[in-house]
């Protein structure tokens, strides 16, 4: 019997593990609520907008647009496009396998989707992540972008920002966004790395062979600092924006010296005049379907992610993870993991040679991460550029003087009842924004000897403090619903899809190879 | 002058732009074929679309649908991710605030 595997995501990850599953004889369901594939790091522009020349925007495009050309076009693979998964089933008990997957087919958030189930024989969630934006006085005025939205909006629609830019949070995406802002032709006023040149040196400096293993990620590197210098920009480490302010739109920014712990030097503020600041800390994980999945989750320096075997196999059975939900470590190690999770999630043979190479190259990826996290922490004394009436929930605009009240009142500490008495996290986004930060700030006044562990979202066997009978332990990341859905298409009748790509005879493959950058 | 499109004539990727026009608020707006309704907006010099609880305003804060900042009406749906829709010729756009919900 041919597997079937759905691939929810079709990223780098997702697209490497739709090709080797097809490599292995499965057939593929992929789906992406974009209208393309190539997720975040190969975001396509519309076709409509009919690009002669798009691999001027992209590493690696040459292998990209092979293995999407590969795999969109093979006979037992299906691409749903703007197809948003919704909602994960878990499996009946007395039918054991991986979770029904429901999902919608349409424009984003529209009415009258169609309305699917898929029963796939394995899973692979390659969802990715979105970035993690530390609050700050004025992150809530309109021309305050995460950077992620910068590269959106430059790679993917050719629009830009501002003309005079500030770049600021901390870690290596800084510069791709950086440079896709001056090859639009906006003026970067300068990169603001908060890391200290001390922080830095200790997470990249160490066993250097590590980087040298993702010799196609140093280079890239190399290439946009060469871009900035050449552009006159200066990259500042030790320094951030602490503050956006102008009225009704950014108009100018605070930065500061940062000491090592991310707390400010006084008297090193300076003010430079923007039309438009692009903010990251790092990137958070969307845990909600693998959560939905019942995965169980791994805590890290740089957060929680998927808990993944030497495999990917997450802890629920037939469900593999890959890409950055399982950790942040850029495009070609997504790439790696997805070719890994989807060989095995078609019962690809576990132990040939190029099985053991990727094995390797992972291992290598995972590395890379591990430096990454050390390189790039989020410093504790970052809650220094806090004031009382700071927004900390952009939804409801819940302030940190009600969220400090909250964790220190006994009543309200718990992290639901915080909830509720604060409203952080109950408005549209449902804590996909302040989640992480309202969970720190809430451990650090609760103090040492409370269990972070379900502060933190983490199962917490047995700690009935925390617990409500009946519900699963709160967590920041737990959405039943993981894409909005129209309350007239729950209640009609979902159609049960086989999808049955007609099995048709295997093609040879040479999948289960790294797409190489070209 | 702001947020901008590159214009076809000096973007590197040698695009075409097919011209298409939505209205906000009843204004007629113009963008082109393939751009979402927040890039629409944004390129029209639009950096706020919507108003928070405070009555504080709000435009595109994450770009990929996560922060859902971006909420618009299109048509008869209202809370539509303006950065995750594609904007198609004659859609009619309303902004939202949020003050004035359930
Ligand atoms: C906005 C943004 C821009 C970035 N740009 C760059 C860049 O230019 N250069 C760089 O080096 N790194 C960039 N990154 C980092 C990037 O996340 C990784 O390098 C890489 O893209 C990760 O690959 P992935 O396959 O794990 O996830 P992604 O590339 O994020 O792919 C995940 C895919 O899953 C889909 N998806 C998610 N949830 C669902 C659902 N419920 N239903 C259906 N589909 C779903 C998404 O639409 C997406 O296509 C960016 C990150 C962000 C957040
Ligand atoms: S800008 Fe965040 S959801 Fe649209």
């Amino acid at each position: 019997m041919t597997r079937h595997v759905v691939v929810v995501g079709a990223g780098p990850a997702g697209l490497a593990a739709a090709d080797a599953a097809l490599g292995a004889g499965a057939r593929v369901t992929l789906v992406d609520e974009a209208e393309q594939p190539g997720g975040q790091y190969h975001r396509m522009l519309p076709e409509a907008y009919a690009a002669a020349r798009p691999e001027r925007l992209h590493h690696g495009w040459r292998a990209f647009d092979a293995r999407r050309r590969r795999v969109l076009a093979h006979p037992r693979c299906v691409w749903w496009s703007e197809t948003a998964v919704w909602a994960l089933e878990r499996p009946d008990p007395a039918e054991p396998g991986p979770p029904r997957v429901h999902v919608l087919r349409g424009p984003s958030d529209g009415g009258g989707r169609d309305r699917h189930v898929l029963h796939p024989d394995a899973l692979v969630l390659a969802v990715g992540a979105h970035d993690r934006v530390l609050p700050f006085p004025g992150w809530e005025l309109p021309g305050v972008f995460t950077a992620g939205a910068a590269q959106a909006l430059a790679k993917g629609e050719r629009v830009v920002v501002g003309d005079q830019v500030v770049v600021a949070g901390s870690g290596p995406f800084l510069l791709p966004v950086a440079a896709s802002l001056i090859e639009a032709g906006s003026r970067v006023r300068e990169v603001l790395e908060a890391s200290t040149p001390a922080t830095l040196a200790r997470g990249w400096g160490r066993r250097p062979w590590e980087l040298a293993a993702q010799a196609g990620k140093a280079a890239e590197l190399a290439e946009y600092s060469a871009l900035l210098a050449r552009h006159r920009v200066p990259y500042r480490t030790g320094r951030t924006v602490i503050e956006a302010r102008g009225d009704g739109c950014v108009e100018e920014v605070v930065t500061a010296r940062l000491r090592a712990d991310w707390s400010v030097v006084q008297g090193s503020e300076r003010t430079v005049a923007v039309d438009a600041v692009c903010v990251s800390h790092g990137f958070s994980p969307q845990l909600e379907l693998p959560l939905a999945a019942g995965c169980a989750l791994r805590a890290t320096p740089a957060g929680e992610f998927v808990e993944v075997d030497g495999d990917q196999r997450t802890t629920c059975p037939d469900v593999y993870a890959a890409g950055e939900i399982t950790g942040i470590a850029g495009a070609p190690a997504a790439r790696v993991e997805g070719a890994l999770a989807g060989w095995l999630a078609a019962g690809g043979d576990r132990n040939t040679v190029a099985v053991r190479r990727l094995r390797s190259s992972r291992d290598q990826g995972r590395a890379f991460a591990a430096r990454l996290a050390r390189a790039h922490p989020i410093g504790a004394g970052w809650s220094g550029w806090l004031r009382p009436e700071t927004v900390v929930c952009r939804c409801e605009e819940t302030d940190y003087a009600t969220v400090c009240r909250a964790a220190t009142d006994e009543s309200t500490s718990a992290p639901r009842a915080a909830k509720l008495a604060t409203r952080a996290g109950l408005g549209p986004c449902q804590a996909r924004m302040c989640g992480p930060t309202v969970a720190e700030i809430g451990a650090r006044l609760r103090g040492p000897g409370v269990d972070s562990r379900d502060i933190a979202g983490l199962p917490a066997p047995g700690d009935d403090d925390h617990t409500i009978a009946g519900l699963p332990p709160a967590s920041e990341h737990r959405r039943p619903i993981a894409r909005p859905i129209r309350l007239g298409d729950l209640a009609a009748t979902p159609e049960t899809t086989a999808t049955t790509p007609e099995t048709t005879a295997t093609s040879p493959s040479n999948s289960l190879t790294e797409e190489s950058s070209s | 002058m702001s947020p901008r499109r590159i214009p076809a004539a000096t973007d590197a990727v040698e695009r075409r732009e097919t011209p298409l026009t939505i209205t906000v608020d009843g204004e007629p707006v113009d963008g082109i074929e393939g751009q979402s309704i927040a890039g629409v907006l944004l390129a029209s010099g639009r950096r706020a679309w919507r108003t928070g609880r405070s009555g504080a305003p709000r435009g595109v804060f994450c770009g990929i649908g996560a922060c859902f900042d971006c909420l618009v009406t299109v048509g008869p749906e209202r809370d539509v991710r303006a950065c995750r829709r594609r904007a198609r010729d004659g859609d009619e756009v309303r902004t939202q605030a949020r003050g004035e919900e359930r």
